[in-house]
């Protein structure tokens, strides 16, 4: 994760705030192509196919699955200031199930762990 | 309501049900269902809104200019994607992993969008596509929830979804521009942000029990992978990991 960040921050981030690199649209658009097939793919889909129930049962597993398979290597790879602010975060969004409650815990628990540790 | 006179139908299946009732009540579209959809999921957007700034945030660490980030949010609409892509994003851009990742994460949306085909079969195409293209998990369950309590609202979908796309992009306009102003990253925590964001994303998407297995199935082939396989595959392996064993375990 650390490793990973900072080579996406020695990109040395655009000065302007209007750029608009042609890679990077393309990127872009190519993500909203195929997420808006995504989207309407499943009304057509219906009208031709039949999912199965054990099929429909594998694909709602993905989101939590894939976000689960990010973390997995990045936790793995902290340590205990990490995994002290990872489980503040739990904690303020099982009490209070605001986003923006747990993030900054998450993000004060961090800076905080590691000045302490 | 309407949906009273189909009581009487309750020996057929809910699925069947839901289908005679659209039958017979037809689905409407208009500014009613717009203005109600919109005003209903309004606070629920504003939430979502968090997301939306630590989107920003990390885009803009990431190299992307404010008006990019914008752009994405605008046109993809679809937060842990967003946030995933972020999170592959190099120099150079691996454009296959990303596209095909996002693809994966938001496969999902066939099947909810799916779900709305009892009450969606009497628009015409350009409704539905054009409505489709605003639905997000939050306010595809708000109209879920709406269309099945008997309101005939088809238009529900696009007006919650409209509040959605504005605070979103709002949002990450303005997580771009206080990223632009943050100077080194891991001084503020901010390298750990990501990951803090999935631990967030994690404790909405946790279903209980039965996430159990294919959570773990995917934790465990995602560190495995990470350590013995080049670039960003682990991500793909561990979610498709995943999927397998749920189907394979599958039992009705």
């Amino acid at each position: 994760m650390t490793g990973e960040l900072t080579n996406a921050v020695a990109v040395a981030p655009s000065s302007d705030a209007l750029t608009l690199d042609p890679l990077v649209v393309a990127v872009v658009l190519a993500m909203a192509a195929v997420t808006v097939l995504t989207k309407v793919g499943g009304i057509w889909l219906v009208r031709h196919v039949e999912l199965s129930d054990r099929l429909e049962a594998g694909l709602s597993v993905l989101p939590g699955a894939i976000v689960i398979a990010v973390l997995g290597p990045e936790l793995a790879a902290g340590g205990p200031a990490e995994w002290g602010a990872a489980g503040l975060v739990l904690l303020v969004m099982w009490k209070s199930e605001s986003i923006l409650l747990a993030l900054v815990a998450g993000v004060l628990g961090i800076v905080g762990f590691r000045a302490l540790i | 309501m309407e949906a009273n006179a189909e009581t009487a139908e309750s020996s057929e299946s809910e699925a069947d049900r839901q289908v005679s009732e659209t039958d017979r009540t037809p689905v409407t579209f208009g500014w009613d269902g717009v203005r109600a959809g919109f005003l209903t999921c309004a606070p629920i957007a504003i939430g979502v809104g968090g997301y939306g700034v630590a989107f920003g945030v990390l885009a803009n660490q990431a190299g992307l200019s404010v008006a990019e980030a914008a752009l994405m949010s605008a046109t993809v609409l679809a937060g842990a994607s967003q946030i995933v892509a972020i999170e592959l994003w190099a120099d150079p851009i691996p454009v296959a992993t990303i596209v095909l990742t996002v693809f994966a994460i938001n496969l999902r949306y066939s099947l909810m969008g799916a779900a709305l085909q009892p009450w969606f079969q009497s628009l015409s195409w350009k409704k539905v596509y054009g409505s489709l293209f605003f639905m997000a998990d939050e306010n595809w369950a708000l109209t879920l929830r709406d269309l099945q309590s008997g309101n005939g609202r088809g238009a529900f979908l696009l007006g919650s979804g409209i509040a959605m796309w504005v605070f979103w992009v709002a949002s990450t306009t303005v997580g771009a521009l206080a990223g632009g102003a943050v100077g080194d990253p891991t001084e503020y925590g901010i390298d750990f942000m990501l990951a803090l964001v999935f631990v967030a994303l994690a404790a909405e998407l946790w279903e209980g029990r039965s996430s159990v297995v294919p959570w773990l199935v995917a934790l465990a082939v995602a560190v495995v992978a990470s350590a013995l396989v080049p670039g960003q595959w682990y991500i793909l392996l561990g979610g498709l990991a995943a999927a397998v064993v749920e189907v394979i375990r599958y039992d009705g």
